[in-house]
């Protein structure tokens, strides 16, 4: 099976977010960035699907030059070879402009499965999948927790609202957008990270992939959202601050 | 015609309560930009609803009815969607923000070169929606400037569903029957199932202990267990905690686990992402306990207290046995 995996570096989960000049987007300067984590679900469940079938693990991602990091990062847990889209107008992008891009460097790859996490950390879109697939012309499956090879395709199984899942047969080639916890996330081996090196990252520019770059969407400001509810901060040393809290379930919750 | 489109879900038979939520959203934008709101159901069968639907203040109700359209799949709805929006040319056009509608409203609204603003909280003047960025840290106001329709889906709880009037005159209620090849179907779906039977029943529990990333291993869940043992409540946890096997499934709140309303919802090393708080928002008081001062749960917390919780949860379960003698 030839699979590509579609990633995204995102900041740090922890990260201290400030927002920037432009009040467009968040001061990336003195950020953290990791691997988008359902990105690295995806990832889990190709490399697993590579070892039970054969074949390659391809992944791409596109961002600014930092995106270095997390491609050899996805190199050392075990993808076979990259392909790294340099652009740096990733943020002022709209989904479908970012998905053009991704779509027009997987399809000559004409891979048998292309799977990417369910959402950025970031953006929270969740559509960049659906709209590669889209743009591909390939069916495709979201929220995917479990894949398994058939004969024509792939049987997959999605997660519904509350509890509930579902069986979905797809013919191959096809589209699959990868929910986290499917499978248990792998740890790049020493060995795995010295081989990383010499692996095979290909530079694509974003100018080469005659994309229309013109968004339809705009994000025009971000601020810090207000607060719903007046929150009373319960001060004081942890043990002043857990006294005065169980005070406060006694006597203004009442539940103790 | 310009005007506004709501596309409506069924979920056993009734409208779904989200798509309430989303008929009450397009009728605030429609009031704002002074459009006409339609309402449109998808599915085999749909004649119940349009007759509920059709009592409702909107312009008109369109039955989208095809043999293809039932079960749900992201090809039949996209093809029989894009097909009525043609034809009526609407300029807004509204959904819930459901895990079916993410699974295929972002390829409809690509297919007619347009991106979904998806999950929007807010419609202000303009129109400008409002989405969360950053698992809720921060707020994004978003424009659409595309020439075509403008595809948006709005978040459950963020419009409150209208409970009817009296009953309005009568909407008209039209007929559209798209046309589907059932060759252009390419994906089969099963049944929905349950994992496994739920033994856990957080949804009646009075007091929940429920424990997030924050708690970074899974040999410190003992630390949480003990501190809900102390006070009597059920331990619960987000999705991450239960990704990683540290808990069991069954004991994950949020929009994939299950929907609590407790007495006490007490947020263990829990930041607060919008898949967490729709689950636990229902709870009659939060208390947060997070070392990040900037943690979207303290939005909603009644209480907080800004520390390390390995420090603070043993304290807190000191102090709860004390009270209890």
């Amino acid at each position: 099976m030839k699979i590509i995996v579609a990633i995204k570096q995102v900041p740090e989960r922890d990260a201290r977010i400030r927002i920037d000049a432009s009040g467009k987007w968040i001061e990336e300067s003195d950020l953290q960035f990791a691997l988008n984590e359902s990105d690295a679900y995806a990832l889990e469940e190709a490399l697993q699907l590579k070892e039970k079938h054969g074949g390659e693990v391809i992944v791409v991602s596109a961002g600014p030059e930092r995106i270095g990091s997390t491609i050899r990062e996805a190199l050392a847990k075990g993808a076979d070879r990259a392909i790294c889209i340099t652009c740096d107008d990733l943020a002022t992008r709209d989904a479908l402009g970012v998905a053009g891009l991704l779509a027009a460097a997987i399809r000559p790859e004409n891979a048998d499965l292309i799977l990417t996490g369910l959402q950025s950390e970031d953006l929270g879109l969740g559509q960049t999948g659906v709209i590669v697939a889209e743009l591909l012309g390939l069916p495709h499956a979201t929220l995917i927790l479990h894949v398994e090879k058939t004969g024509a395709g792939v049987t997959v199984k999605r997660e519904l609202e509350e509890g509930w899942f579902q069986t979905i047969e797809l013919p191959t080639p096809a589209v699959l957008t990868i929910q986290s916890g499917g499978n248990k996330l792998r740890y790049a081996t020493l060995m795995g990270i010295k081989r990383a090196k010499t692996k095979e990252v290909r530079q694509l520019a974003a100018s080469d992939l005659a994309v229309d770059s013109a968004p339809v969407v705009l994000l025009e400001q971000v601020t810090l959202p207000q607060k719903q509810k007046s929150t009373q901060i319960v001060s004081g040393t942890p043990k002043e601050a857990a006294a005065a809290l169980v005070e406060k379930l006694k006597f203004e919750v009442r539940i103790l | 015609m310009s005007g506004v489109l709501v596309i409506v879900d069924q979920r056993a038979g009734r409208i779904s309560r989200t798509s309430w939520e989303a008929v009450a959203a397009a009728r605030h934008l429609g009031a704002q930009l002074g459009l006409p709101v339609s309402a449109a159901i998808v599915g085999a069968d749909t004649g119940a609803l349009a007759t509920e639907m059709a009592s409702r203040p909107i312009a008109n109700v369109v039955r989208i009815e095809h043999p293809l359209l039932a079960p749900y799949s992201a090809d039949g709805f996209t093809l029989a969607l894009q097909q009525l929006i043609e034809n009526e040319r609407p300029t807004q056009v509204v959904f819930a923000h459901t895990y079916q509608v993410r699974d295929y409203a972002p390829a409809l609204a690509a297919r007619m070169g347009q991106v979904l603003i998806g999950d929007v909280i807010a419609i202000a003047e303009g129109p400008v929606f409002t989405r969360q960025l950053l698992q809720g840290r921060l707020n994004g106001t978003y424009r659409h400037t595309g020439s075509g329709p403008c595809f948006i889906s709005v978040q459950a709880g963020a419009f409150r569903a209208e409970t009817p009037d009296e009953p309005a005159s009568q909407a008209p209620i039209k007929n559209f029957t798209p046309s589907i090849d059932p060759a252009q179907i390419r994906t089969r779906l099963g049944e929905p199932f349950r994992a496994s039977s739920q033994t856990v029943d957080l949804g009646s529990a009075q007091l929940i202990v429920s424990v997030g990333r924050g708690i970074k291993d899974a040999e410190n869940i003992p630390i949480v267990q003990e501190l809900a043992t102390a006070l009597g409540a059920e331990l619960a946890a987000s999705r991450p905690i239960c990704d990683n096997g540290w808990l069991p499934m069954e004991r994950q709140v949020g929009s994939s686990g299950q929907t609590v309303s407790p007495k006490l919802y007490l947020a263990i090393g829990i930041s607060g992402a919008i898949q967490h708080l729709v689950g636990m928002k229902g709870s009659q008081c939060v208390v947060a306990i997070n070392k990040d001062p900037d943690a979207p749960i303290f939005e909603i917390a009644d209480y907080g207290i800004v520390g390390d919780l390995f420090e603070v949860v043993p304290a807190l379960t000191a102090a709860v046995k004390a009270a209890k003698g």
